[in-house]
């Protein structure tokens, strides 16, 4: 079952906060990630996993993504990136 | 109501945060309310709850943390407990509580979760703050309304408001309710909590409110502040000099017994039993806020 | 060869002197005699004023390869730095070496005159900003010397730093060359780091905005070791220089890091009547201060003598009889200024006398307790205040070393995380200060004491602190933030980290 995508938004650029930003991507494309973070040496790769992980528990399989990170932990970027999916799917 | 237990300072931390949420459990307060209501935006409603939990999971607190959801009758109510919950906090606070159906609704949403997650039943407590002469009345059924019920709070904004006043410095519009919610709590033994004071710059007439929670009977008081916690430990923590007299009462008590004395004095002072209780109070406080040792 | 902090350095480096590998605080020890400037005479009826920049820099003897050095007091209002660098240039001298006490925010300026080949070798104590950027990207003919205070001082006076020219910034000066930092616009306050490199330049040039007849009263940097005086219109930025007056932090986790800094302070075992502390200039350091001075009310227990950068709240305690006297070696405020003026204990004092580590005895050595900020520190607690999480020069040596080398008990500070990075790590990417001088590890979720201080651990049990081990720390910051991959660095070397007394510490290299 595929999931009807529309653009959307979650998340601030306050401290320890990342904005994230969905965009709906052509099937079979795939996740594609768009990463700022200050911490990028050291945590660009874990922040990548995170929403990947949060966006395949939520069947999504094609989405572009943009997210400016601003020292956010990761429980943080796992709830913003729900709750995009929530405002891209409903 | 557990004796040992401490809710001097419950600090309201706004839900949509994260900086504040992973941080508020480095300032001490005896309770942490991850708040979903009154400082959570609608439209960052849909958010919060996601950041609460997270939160909740990951960071190991060193107190109980707890959850203020929006009140059931809203549109977010039922989906706040139902992402929150699965974290397994400490307890739920519900704002604006009217009556004991409220109450009982939670509770069996609070057992579902519970028996879902494989959480031990009743673990998850329920606290009520009253803000409206509707929750007044019914203050002690709510207080009584399940046996996870451990505490009423009076919500001191809104029910100003519901009185057709505002909050004023002095508090007197809010002295009867404060007085109520005391009785109620008492009547159902439970924790009753004082209102928040919201202009932390006003440190002068926040003392005060603190003082006066005390003396009314208040186990303690909700704040939003770091600063409010030292404030409020400052004036609920008993002194040394109570401590010391606490010690002298209840001395002078066991000396009485074991010497089958009939009448208890100290300096000349008759001893009589609310004596002997406040100072077992006095003593029981002082040893939670660890700054008395009782001697074995 | 691994040093005994355990860093790997090489056995030569490029553009550097030979060296020893750091071996440990005090193993290292001078065996030579101590350097001096020329010899010079000015006779009766000469005239030291000169009228401009470039007839000061012509006056001055400054030839291509030479060194010059400026002091750091006027911090971020400083104009002197910048306009005498830019004169220089004009006048066609290129591969000078600058040495200042450190570098300041406002010397992205800099820049160009490193690109050009004016500048072509730099030491100091501290590199912010684009500066540092460029410095820790950019490679001169010689990586960047970084040293303490009082590994500078050692360095100039052991004759490993010879400085040619000191170009000293004055806020007052009287024509035969007398100067001090208390009047004129450009107050400053201490002329600690100044006096210094007057002491010991070849030649050394006083411009100022305040020149008098004279002489002066009082005076920091006697006439008897300035060359020459030159009148500008203006040499720095008040607002710059003093800050007003410092205010105690508000930020609530500064504050629990301070409440926990100064219960460190009181239950350690040296909080005695007559202790001698140090308190950083960092928001949490400074707020310490505030909830020491409760308790040393309290105990009714006041300090002998404080030492540092001094702020203003400190101020406060000297004028309450709670600090017997104040060394100050630089002024941080407005209040400090006015302090260090009008109060007779209130104490000006050279950088040799504040951190030196071969001279017969600096006041750090007299310290029973330290308190300092840390960017990062390891489980071996070492700490890093040099460079950031990217790995860029970015900060600053200071009196860190010296302090914590000295003082009985050194505390440390610093929120366990910042944003997502832990500030307890399994290595820092720096070392600036080596674990064995660091005896308490401040967080605000949670204190640690060295291993090597079972007499602290002692001591602080029962304290009500929340006492951790540096690894129970370090696997809670992990925990919270995640497991920070390493930087990764190229081989080249931009930076050398000297311990205090010139040993390599450790090397900082190019981030790739």
């Amino acid at each position: 079952m595929s999931v009807q995508i529309k653009p959307s938004q979650a998340g601030t650029l306050e401290s320890s906060d990342i904005l994230i930003m969905l965009a709906p991507a052509e099937p079979g494309t795939g996740i594609s990630i768009e990463l700022v973070s200050p911490t990028i040496h050291q945590f660009g790769d874990q922040i990548k996993k995170v929403i990947t992980d949060t966006l395949q528990a939520n069947g999504i399989k094609d989405i572009l993504v943009h997210a400016n990170d601003k020292g956010a932990w990761d429980y943080a970027v796992e709830a913003r990136v729900k709750t995009a999916i929530l405002r891209a799917i409903s | 109501m557990k004796k040992d237990k401490l809710r001097r300072a419950m600090m309201f931390v706004p839900g949509n945060n994260p900086n504040m949420l992973q941080n508020s459990g480095i300032y001490g307060a005896d309770s942490l309310i991850f708040d979903l209501e009154d400082t959570v935006s609608i439209p960052e409603k849909d958010s919060a709850p996601y950041l609460v939990a997270g939160v909740i999971k990951h960071v190991k607190f060193p107190c109980e943390v707890g959850v203020r959801i929006n009140h059931l009758s809203t549109p977010w109510g039922r989906t706040d407990l139902e992402t929150v919950l699965p974290s397994k906090p400490d307890f739920i606070r519900l704002p604006k509580a009217e009556s004991a159906e409220e109450i009982k609704m939670i509770d069996e949403i609070i057992s579902e979760v519970e028996y879902k997650c494989g959480f031990e039943p009743g673990s998850i407590e329920l606290m009520a703050a009253i803000e409206s002469p509707k929750g007044l009345r019914n203050a002690y059924e709510i207080a009584t309304a399940s046996p996870r019920m451990m505490g009423i709070a009076i919500g001191g904004e809104d029910f100003s408001t519901s009185l057709k006043t505002g909050k004023s410095l002095s508090g007197r519009e809010l002295f009867v309710a404060r007085s109520m919610v005391v009785f109620a709590a008492r009547e159902a033994d439970v924790f009753a909590l004082d209102s928040v004071f919201s202009d932390i710059r006003d440190e002068e007439t926040f003392t005060q409110e603190v003082i006066q929670a005390k003396e009314m009977g208040f186990d303690g008081k909700s704040c939003v502040n770091p600063k409010q916690v030292e404030i409020i430990y400052k004036i609920f923590t008993p002194s040394q000099k109570e401590i010391d007299h606490a010690h002298r009462v209840l001395e002078a008590y066991n000396e009485a017994l074991e010497k089958k004395h009939g009448v208890i004095s100290m300096n000349g002072k008759m001893i009589d039993a609310p004596m002997i209780i406040r100072a077992e109070r006095v003593l029981a406080n002082a040893t939670a806020a660890g700054v008395y040792k009782r001697e074995e | 060869m691994k040093n005994a902090a355990g860093r790997e350095i090489p056995g030569s480096i490029p553009g550097y002197k030979e060296f020893t590998p750091y071996a440990g605080p005090f193993v290292t020890h001078p065996t030579v005699r101590k350097a001096g400037p020329v010899l010079k005479a000015v006779y009766p009826g000469a005239d030291k004023v000169v009228k401009t920049l470039d007839e000061a820099i012509e006056a001055s003897g400054l030839k291509d390869g030479m060194t010059i050095s400026f002091h750091h007091a006027f911090r971020n209002g400083d104009y002197v730095i910048n306009q005498v660098v830019a004169a220089i240039a004009r006048k066609g001298i290129k591969g000078l070496t600058i040495a200042p006490s450190s570098f300041l925010d406002t010397n992205d300026e800099l820049i160009p005159y490193f690109e050009q080949g004016v500048l072509v070798a730099a030491q100091t104590s501290g590199l912010r900003n684009k500066l540092g950027q460029f410095l820790t990207t950019n490679k001169l003919t010689k990586p960047v010397v970084i040293r303490s205070h009082g590994g500078r001082v050692r360095a100039i006076e052991s004759g490993e730093l010879k400085i040619d020219v000191a170009f000293l910034a004055a806020p007052t000066c009287d024509i035969y060359g007398n100067i001090n930092g208390v009047d004129g616009p450009a107050a400053c306050g201490s002329m600690g780091y100044a006096m210094v490199d007057a002491r010991l330049a070849d030649t050394v040039v006083a411009i100022t905005d305040n020149l008098v007849e004279g002489p002066i009263c009082p005076v920091s940097i006697p006439q008897h070791q300035v060359d020459y005086v030159l009148k500008v219109d203006c040499v720095g930025d008040p607002k710059g220089i003093s800050t007003g007056a410092l205010r105690i932090t508000s930020n609530p986790r500064d504050l629990v890091i301070a409440k926990y800094a100064a219960k460190v302070i009181e239950h350690a075992g040296y909080f005695k009547e007559g202790f001698g502390m140090q308190l950083g200039a960092g928001a949490a350091s400074v707020a310490a201060g505030k909830y020491l001075r409760d308790t040393m009310l309290r105990e009714k227990i006041a300090a002998s003598f404080a030492i540092g950068g001094i702020v203003g709240p400190f101020c406060d305690l000297l004028d309450e009889g709670l600090i017997g006297t104040l060394f100050d070696v630089q002024s941080f405020d407005s209040r400090t200024i006015e302090s260090i003026k009008n109060n007779p204990r209130h104490q000006e004092y050279d950088c040799t006398f504040y951190a030196n580590p071969w001279n017969k005895g600096p006041m750090v050595n007299r310290l029973d307790y330290v308190v300092l900020g840390a960017t990062e520190v390891d489980v071996n607690f070492n700490v890093n205040v040099m460079t950031d999480s990217n790995g860029i020069m970015m900060g600053a040596l200071g009196g860190h070393p010296d302090a914590s080398a000295g003082a009985k008990c050194t505390i440390i500070c610093a929120p366990l995380m910042r944003g997502r990075l832990p500030m307890v790590t399994d290595a820092v990417q720096t070392i600036s200060t080596p674990g064995e001088t660091i005896d308490v590890i401040v967080t605000d979720r949670g204190v640690a004491v060295n291993p090597l201080r079972q007499d602290l651990m002692e001591n602080l049990k029962g304290s009500g602190l929340p006492l951790f081990s540096i690894e129970e720390l370090k696997k809670m910051a992990y925990e919270l933030g995640g497991t920070p991959k390493p930087v990764p660095v190229s081989d080249e070397i931009m930076g050398v980290v000297e311990y205090r007394d010139g040993s390599v510490l450790d090397l900082i290299r190019r981030p790739m």
